[in-house]
């Protein structure tokens, strides 16, 4: 009996002093490849699929716009209807155009030629409202575009 | 009272804790994903002063209705036969000054050569966005499609990958000369003209 005792007595802890090596190796990870999240969305956005994709680089020259349904709890102050969100609220038709030409002033002089717009359309959206947020950046020289999208087979799109 | 022999050491225990905290604090204000999409140039608002006129067969109209139905040169397809048409009639080689065309389906009523083909794409309002995506796509795919094999037979290279390359910013500045030039070799060779601009049909041409 006391053979066996004295064998219990032994077990060694296990050292903890490498744990913080460890979560500071996570942290940094995490650190250097996410980025901050920067509004929040009122709307459904459920991007279409698409291959023949560019990657956008540098988030500081990209204006963000958003369009699709209303979040599932603003359903019923809202209604259905597809609605465009500029930052962090929803915004009509007409202030597309001065929103952008704010961000544009906003950014450095030098990356101005540079900006792009992203537009973050929900894939039910209809055509007809992309049309019309396209023509008003056309009015205020914001050409180029950039349809965002997930990487994935495009027939998918159709269902 | 006797000195001590140094500092007595900080108790570490409690950094884990720390670093964890800091930890959750970034994953949750962080999102991992970066942005990728399909980049487009929309036509500038001011029309050009001179009306263009193009010749009927030099253009590709695609037509995508309500539903969702596809309507290409005329004849209604099937949006996966959209990418294999596109290629067809943009280097369908009508005048044969394309050297570089393969197959050499030289239709007289299709386009006259690559730098002259112009696709023209038209929807409805009530078409989703979900298909109008797929169609570009397409189109785009067509086009690299094409630039992709001139790239390879020329340069061994991806079309695609040269450009992505070039966009990189880690990429050294002598590299981006060299890709610079390739690049704008095979643009030339196939240019991007998808329009989405209105035309105006026969009529009143002079």
């Amino acid at each position: 009996m006391s053979k066996f005792k004295k064998n219990n007595t032994t077990v060694p802890e296990v050292s903890t002093a490498s744990l913080p090596d460890i979560v500071f190796m996570l942290l940094f990870f995490f650190m250097t490849v996410t980025v901050m999240k920067d509004d929040n969305l009122n709307v459904s956005n459920e991007l279409p699929n698409a291959s023949e994709i560019k990657k956008l680089e540098k988030k500081d020259r990209v204006i963000t716009i958003h369009v699709g349904r209303p979040n599932d709890r603003l359903v019923p102050v809202l209604g259905k209807e597809p609605r465009i969100q500029l930052g962090d609220k929803f915004a009509h038709l007409s202030e597309i155009g001065p929103y952008v030409l704010s961000r544009l002033t906003s950014m450095p002089e030098a990356l101005r030629p540079y900006a792009v717009i992203s537009l973050k359309v929900d894939r039910k959206t209809h055509m007809g409202l992309i049309k019309d947020i396209k023509q008003e950046l056309r009015t205020v020289g914001a050409l180029k575009v950039n349809y965002t999208t997930y990487e994935g087979d495009v027939f998918q799109n159709l269902e | 009272m006797p000195r001590r022999a140094g500092a007595p050491e900080v108790n570490a225990g409690s950094m884990a804790d720390i670093a964890f905290l800091l930890l959750i604090f970034f994953l949750v204000t962080t999102t991992i994903e970066t942005d990728a999409g399909l980049d487009r140039m929309l036509p500038p608002i001011e029309p050009p002063e001179t009306d263009v006129v193009i010749k009927q067969k030099n253009i590709f109209q695609v037509n995508i209705n309500k539903a969702g139905q596809l309507l290409a040169d005329g004849e209604l397809i099937e949006l996966k036969n959209l990418r294999e048409k596109a290629k067809a009639f943009l280097e369908n080689n009508g005048d044969g000054s394309c050297n570089y065309c393969s197959g050499g389906r030289r239709d007289a009523s299709s386009s006259d050569n690559p730098t002259k083909a112009i696709i023209s794409l038209k929807n409805d309002r009530e078409t989703k966005y979900g298909t109008y995506i797929t169609v570009q796509n397409e189109l785009v795919g067509a086009y690299n499609d094409l630039r992709n094999r001139e790239s390879e037979r020329l340069f061994n290279r991806k079309f695609t990958d040269m450009e992505a390359d070039y966009i990189k910013q880690e990429t050294p500045p002598s590299v981006k000369e060299e890709l610079k030039e390739k690049i704008t070799r095979i643009q030339e060779m196939f240019p991007q003209k998808l329009s989405e601009a209105e035309t105006t049909s026969g009529g009143s041409s002079s």
